[in-house]
């Protein structure tokens, strides 16, 4: 088991070490210069003028030293926690932004998440080999998981938000709230969080009910299944081994899927202006606001890889061959 | 990889477990056999329906409509009607959502055959020579599988597609971009496959005639599993329109043309939402679900065709 955590924790800090690099590298080596981009907004300067803002902005970016010094810097600054400062956001640290919008972001996807695999699961293990219910989840299922989530929450929002008015369109809670320890800002957070949360979770209901149902009927048809059914054991007892046999590569799923889904929770957010880090993104994007942009896409790293490492825990409760053989498990 | 939430979970069952390999059979008799079960596959006629009839839409929509899709000259914000020139309406600026919608469905299918097809081939050299040569070449390409596995690809391609200049924004880049980071699942799928091949006695014996590794992988290996490797590509086909969406969706689109996900963005950009114009955003999704829905369904309906033990007959 030991060897198990550690090559998963190389795995983890090499990629985490990949990605910041990458962070690093992308604006210093991509075509175009993002100073060249900042000058173009000022507009009207002489050229002695647009020479000075330019070393100006050098110095302030620490573009002017050597790239090794560059990316130490970089490093340094990064371990102690100071991703720069965000213009979106007047100024303040990249940090504190995305630590205010954390909770929102995480407020929908780990009730979205584990509900909807839970859900999703039972339903697709219920529905594999009975006729009926296979031929109804199984459309539903390809229609839902085939759903972009943005569009999803648009659809919802147009039908429960505009048209029956039942939720609130956008927002984290109403205009006229203020952040408090009160029954009435808390119902509100629900109403504003009720839509977002319902567009990833059919979503993903989707997928988890599919696949769960593909993998039961592999395992129905394997040989071990066969042997019960041929020993005379109730259907019920051999649907319950192949559901136990079936979790394991849903639960592998699920780390793979970790990626979709965080894309899915940014789009998601947007379409509602629910204030997470979807909604921080996409006003990043729009104000060309760097800073905020790579700090957001570390965070989703992280964020990323420690729910990876979550699962990879849950994998050697539930699988009994990985603390005795090390070996299975995600990455 | 984006919607791969689907493909992942999907490639699993499609692979099945471990011990399921992929069956062998003599080529000639297995095409007139898998021609068989097609043609008798609803699954596999109704997904391949709409998908001719989507593809149709792209290819001749805009040949037939030759309508600008930006160009401002309509009236604004006009519902979908009954007149020929303006069944789909138009948007908060007068333009043809028809038009857009038609343009945009063949970007969606430009993003996924190139990028789709780019991450396939990536996927499947990593997957081969990591499975079939194994030892230390196997250590690095799988650790460097599983290093951008986790990372999740919008993430990496938003910050990719921020940084690029405005000139450089278009499709064909970013259907590039989305192949160069959406390979690793299938580069994992596909060393699985090729690690429980590369023992079989055929392989052997073709080794044993001398024949070089990369000869023997194409000639011997990829053959025996190629369908597994085109349900591969479908996935990453569905995959990649499903990435391609929500990046122009998130505001890091192609500057200039039209795409579904572009589409979206405006509407929202635009408040078609409080305006209630739905008919400018419910194209542009409707469209990428039938597509991505209908190549789901298909990869299903032919996983049934080739693997004899799924068939429901």
């Amino acid at each position: 088991m030991r060897r198990y955590f550690g090559r998963k924790l190389f795995t983890y800090t090499l990629t985490f070490f990949i990605a910041a690099t990458i962070d690093w590298l992308i604006p210093r080596f991509m075509p175009g210069d993002p100073v060249a981009g900042l000058m173009a907004k000022q507009g009207g300067l002489s050229p002695e003028g647009a020479a000075a803002l330019a070393q100006y902005y050098n110095n302030l970016f620490g573009l002017d030293r050597s790239m090794p010094e560059q990316f130490i810097n970089f490093w340094i600054a990064l371990l102690h926690g100071d991703l720069g400062r965000s213009v979106y956001v007047h100024g303040r640290p990249v940090t504190e932004a995305i630590m205010g919008a954390i909770p929102y972001t995480l407020a929908l996807l780990i009730p979205a998440i584990l509900l909807s695999w839970w859900a999703g699961n039972s339903f697709g293990a219920l529905a594999a080999r009975r006729k009926w219910l296979d031929n109804t989840v199984l459309p539903i299922g390809y229609i839902l998981t085939a759903t972009p989530y943005m569009w999803l929450g648009l659809v919802l929002a147009f039908v429960l938000g505009f048209s029956l008015r039942i939720f609130p369109l956008s927002g984290g809670y109403g205009f006229n709230l203020e952040p408090a320890l009160t029954w009435r800002f808390f119902t509100d957070l629900v109403a504003h969080w009720m839509m977002p949360f319902l567009s990833l979770f059919m979503v993903m209901f989707g997928g988890w009910a599919i696949g769960m149902r593909n993998m039961i009927i592999y395992e129905l048809e394997s040989d071990y299944s066969r042997y019960l059914e041929a020993l005379g054991a109730p259907q019920g007892l051999v649907r319950k081994y192949a559901f136990h046999n079936a979790m394991l590569p849903q639960i592998t799923g699920l780390a793979l899927q970790l990626g979709v889904i965080v894309a899915g929770s940014l789009v998601t957010e947007i379409v509602f202006s629910y204030p997470g880090i979807g909604m921080l993104l996409f006003n990043a994007i729009k104000s060309e606001d760097y800073f905020l942009l790579q700090g957001i896409f570390l965070f989703i790293i992280i964020g990323t890889l420690l729910a990876n490492f979550v699962v990879d825990i849950v994998y050697i409760m539930v699988d009994p061959r990985t603390r005795v053989g090390m070996r299975g498990g995600t990455a | 990889m984006t919607g791969t939430l689907n493909a992942d979970t999907k490639m699993e069952s499609v692979s099945g477990s471990p011990t399921n390999e992929p069956t062998a059979l003599p080529a000639k008799k297995a095409s007139g056999e898998f021609l068989y079960f097609a043609v008798r596959s609803k699954k596999f006629l109704v997904a391949l329906g709409i998908l001719i009839v989507l593809i149709g839409i792209g290819i001749f929509g805009p040949i037939i409509d030759a309508t600008d899709p930006v160009a401002q000259n309509g009236i604004a914000m006009q519902p979908p009607t009954a007149d020929p020139g303006n069944w789909f309406g138009t948007t908060y600026f007068g333009e043809d959502v028809f038009a857009q919608f038609a343009n945009g469905l063949r970007a969606t299918f430009f993003v996924g055959l190139l990028g789709g097809g780019l991450a396939a081939l990536i996927g499947m050299a990593v997957g081969f020579i990591a499975g079939y040569f194994g030892g230390w070449l196997d250590e690095i390409l799988n650790m460097v599988t599983n290093v951008f596995l986790v990372i999740p690809t919008l993430a990496l391609l938003l910050v990719i597609a921020s940084y690029l200049p405005s000139s450089w924004r278009g499709v064909p880049f970013e259907a590039i971009f989305i192949g160069l980071t959406s390979w690793p699942w299938a580069a994992r799928a596909v060393r699985a496959q090729t690690f429980s091949l590369r023992t079989r006695d055929f392989v052997d014996l073709a080794k044993l005639s001398g024949r070089r590794g990369w000869k023997v992988i194409a000639t011997e290996i990829a053959p025996n599993m190629s369908s597994y490797l085109f349900l591969t590509f479908i996935l990453l086909f569905g995959g990649a329109i499903l990435i391609g969406a929500s990046l122009d969706f998130i505001g890091l689109g192609p500057h200039e043309g039209m795409t579904l996900g572009l589409m979206m963005y405006n509407a929202v950009t635009w408040a078609a939402l409080n305006l209630g114009i739905w008919w400018w955003f419910i194209p542009p999704g409707l469209g990428i679900m039938a597509t991505v829905g209908a190549l789901y369904v298909m990869n299903v309906g032919l996983d049934e065709i080739f693997n004899p033990k799924l068939r429901d007959i």
